[in-house]
């Protein structure tokens, strides 16, 4: 192993993979993709029950949403985060375990400061939207402010996350223009790309791993 | 082809030795524990080519405490960038020299 004979090749991609594991958070589980992305297609399941009971007799005049419901919807919203955050915790703590790599680490701390600050710049935007009852522009908020996240942290973990950021950030971009079916989008961003997302992840990193 | 064997660099032939210098040249500082479980060495393995790569200046080591417990992290020289690119560049040339 020490001879310098090793072929150069060999030897570059030794370097590379050492830069990359030293420098990315490569735990991140497939599953936890699943796992969140049923946490928000049950979510929004639910919302649409809530909305539907509450609004039988008719949406008010200027289109927004009663007062009620918005208190409830944002109850929702928070239980549904939680939901899929600790899901998609445990999934990566039980991948990162079976590997016998240490969770947390510098590359989990560079990864999760620059997701969470792009979320919580994104979360002030949409409490504030909520306040002045602009509900058509809340679902799309959230999926452009989460593509963004999800870009940014690409760098610091598995770089293919980089394109469910795009995903949701067209999502997010075409639902701007079409207020009314906000829940739609947001069932398909968080609920079925995170699905997605979770399968080809586990079955490009994990089903062979388990395997072998 | 023996002169481009020439321009590596032999304190890089070791396996640990390269793997310690990869890893700090994309984080600004990385601490003993984290060298440790990455290139997955014992301890006095890793020391006495952390010692090595110091002695010819390619890396620098702060010691600090973290609570009781000393912790020291080690980050690359202007000397060590420069040689570890010159390692690589070497490292292409013979590629080349293959094709």
């Amino acid at each position: 192993m020490n001879t310098p004979s090793s072929p150069p090749l060999e030897t570059l991609k030794d370097i590379r993979s050492m830069m990359e594991r030293s420098s990315r958070f490569i735990s991140l589980s497939g599953w936890s993709g699943i796992s969140a992305g049923c946490c928000a297609l049950v979510g929004a399941w639910l919302a649409s029950r809530e909305i539907a009971h509450s609004l039988a007799g008719g949406l008010e005049g200027n289109g927004s949403i009663p007062d009620a419901l918005h208190i409830r919807l944002a109850f929702l919203g928070i239980c549904v985060f939680s939901a899929a955050l600790v899901s998609a915790v445990l999934f990566t703590y039980l991948r990162s375990r079976r590997e016998g790599v240490a969770i947390w680490g510098k590359s989990a701390r560079r990864l999760l400061w620059n997701t969470v600050l792009p979320m919580v710049a994104g979360g002030l935007f949409i409490i504030r939207l909520g306040y002045l009852h602009l509900d058509g522009l809340i679902a799309p908020a959230c999926l452009l402010f989460y593509g963004l996240a999800l870009v940014n942290g690409s760098k610091y973990t598995l770089g293919e996350i980089r394109y469910l950021g795009y995903a949701q950030i067209i999502l997010g971009a075409i639902n701007c223009w079409m207020p009314g079916y906000g829940l739609y989008f947001w069932a398909a961003g968080f609920g079925v790309l995170h699905i997605l997302y979770g399968i080809w992840m586990w079955v490009k990193y994990e089903a062979k791993a388990q395997t072998v | 082809m023996k002169n481009l064997i020439a321009n590596l660099n032999k304190i890089f032939d070791s396996r640990i030795r390269l793997g310690i210098m990869s890893a700090l040249m994309v984080n600004e500082t990385v601490n003993f524990n984290e060298l440790k479980e990455l290139i997955e060495v014992t301890d006095g393995n890793l020391a006495s080519h952390l010692r090595t790569l110091e002695d010819n200046n390619y890396l620098k080591v702060q010691k600090g405490f973290i609570g009781r417990k000393t912790q020291t992290t080690y980050s690359v020289t202007k000397a060590g960038e420069k040689a570890f690119k010159q390692h690589l560049e070497a490292l292409e040339q013979m590629i080349r020299g293959i094709e």
